[in-house]
C-alpha cells in the first residue's frame, strides 16, 4: 500500500465487507436451533484474506473492529465478551501456523474457526462458572472444523484471485 | 508495498510447489482434528460419574426423588383423575420405564439410566426422569 490515507481506507473497506458478511449471517436462520453459537463466521473471510496480504496488525486491527461493530449493532455484552475472546485466540493461533507453513489456508482455517469456539467457550465457563460447558465444546468444535474447511477454500480463492493493490 | 509484492509471491509459489504436500497436512490436521474431538466427546461420556438417584418431574413440577441404591416400583400417575400411567422401576442402581399408557412407548424403549444427567421422557404425559447426584452443591468427584 503506497501511503497511510490508502491503507487506512483499505482497511476501512475491509471493516466494512466484515460488518456485511456478519449482518448476512445474522440473517441466515439457525441451522439447529437446540444448539445456539453454531455459526459460520463469514467474516473470518476478511480476516484470513488480510492475515495473508498484509500482516498480522492489520488483521487484528479489522478483526477487533469488527467485533466491537458487531457487539454494538447486533449484540450485548455477554456476546462481545466471548466473541472477543474467540477472535484473539483464533487470531493468535491462526498467525502461529501460517509463521509454521505447514498447511495451506484451508487448514489454518480449520484451525481459526474451532479456537473461536475453544475462546467463546472458555470464556463462558469463566463467566458462567459452570465447566458443563465442556460438554458443548464438542458440538461446536466439530461445526467449527466444517465451518473452518468451508471459509478456508474461500479465503484461499480470495488470496489467490484478488490481485495486488498498489 | 515492496513488502507485500513479495509476500503475494511467496503465497503463490507455495501454493504451485507445495500444494500437494500442504493439501495432505491440511487433512491430516482435520483428521486428528476430528479424531481428538470424537475421543473427547467418548470419553467424557463414558467417564460421566453415575447418578444416585431420579427426580421425576411432571410437567415442572417435581413429583418425587428416588434412591437407585434402593430397587422399588413407583407408578407415576398423570392426567386429570390420574388416568395416565409411566411405571418407573428402579432396579440394580438403573432406572426404567416398565410400562407406559402413552401411544408412542418412546418413555418404555429407553434403556436403563443411571449416569448423572442421563434422562428419560415422555412428553404425552410431561413426564421428565432425569438423573442426578445426591448433593448437586458439591459438583462432580474430582477423583473419580
Amino acid at each position: 500500500m503506497k501511503n497511510a490515507a490508502k491503507k487506512t481506507a483499505f482497511l476501512g473497506l475491509c471493516t466494512a465487507l466484515a460488518l456485511v458478511l456478519a449482518y448476512v449471517e445474522v440473517l441466515i436462520p439457525p441451522i439447529i436451533t437446540a444448539i445456539p453459537g453454531i455459526k459460520i463466521g463469514l467474516p473470518n473471510i476478511v480476516i484470513i484474506f488480510l492475515l495473508y496480504r498484509q500482516g498480522i496488525k492489520e488483521a487484528a486491527l479489522v478483526s477487533v473492529v469488527r467485533v466491537v461493530a458487531v457487539a454494538l449493532l447486533f449484540g450485548n455484552v455477554m456476546g462481545f465478551a466471548y466473541s472477543i475472546a474467540g477472535a484473539v485466540l483464533s487470531l493468535l493461533g491462526m498467525l502461529l501456523l501460517k509463521k509454521l507453513d505447514f498447511m495451506s489456508v484451508v487448514g489454518v482455517s480449520v484451525a481459526g474457526g474451532v479456537l473461536h469456539n475453544v475462546g467463546q467457550i472458555a470464556m463462558a465457563m469463566i463467566l458462567l462458572g459452570t465447566a458443563e460447558l465442556g460438554y458443548y465444546l464438542i458440538v461446536l468444535a466439530v461445526t467449527g472444523t466444517i465451518s473452518g474447511v468451508l471459509i478456508g477454500i474461500c479465503g484461499a480463492l480470495m488470496i489467490k484471485r484478488i490481485p495486488e493493490w498498489k | 508495498m515492496n513488502r507485500n509484492h513479495m509476500n503475494n509471491e511467496k503465497t503463490s509459489s507455495t501454493a504451485g510447489k507445495g500444494g500437494g504436500r500442504k493439501l495432505r497436512n491440511d487433512i491430516i490436521f482435520i483428521a486428528a482434528l476430528l479424531c481428538a474431538v470424537i475421543c473427547l466427546g467418548a470419553g467424557f461420556y463414558f467417564l460421566r460419574p453415575g447418578g444416585d438417584e431420579v427426580v421425576v418431574k411432571v410437567d415442572g413440577e417435581v413429583f418425587g426423588t428416588y434412591s437407585l441404591d434402593r430397587d422399588t416400583v413407583i407408578d407415576i400417575r398423570t392426567g386429570k383423575s390420574g388416568e395416565q400411567l409411566n411405571r418407573l422401576v428402579i432396579k440394580d442402581g438403573k432406572a426404567y420405564v416398565e410400562q407406559a399408557s402413552c401411544p408412542d412407548g418412546i418413555c418404555a424403549a429407553h434403556k436403563p439410566i443411571s449416569r448423572q444427567g442421563e434422562s428419560i421422557a415422555c412428553l404425552p404425559n410431561k413426564v421428565v426422569i432425569t438423573v442426578q447426584t445426591r448433593d448437586a452443591d458439591h459438583g462432580p468427584d474430582i477423583v473419580a
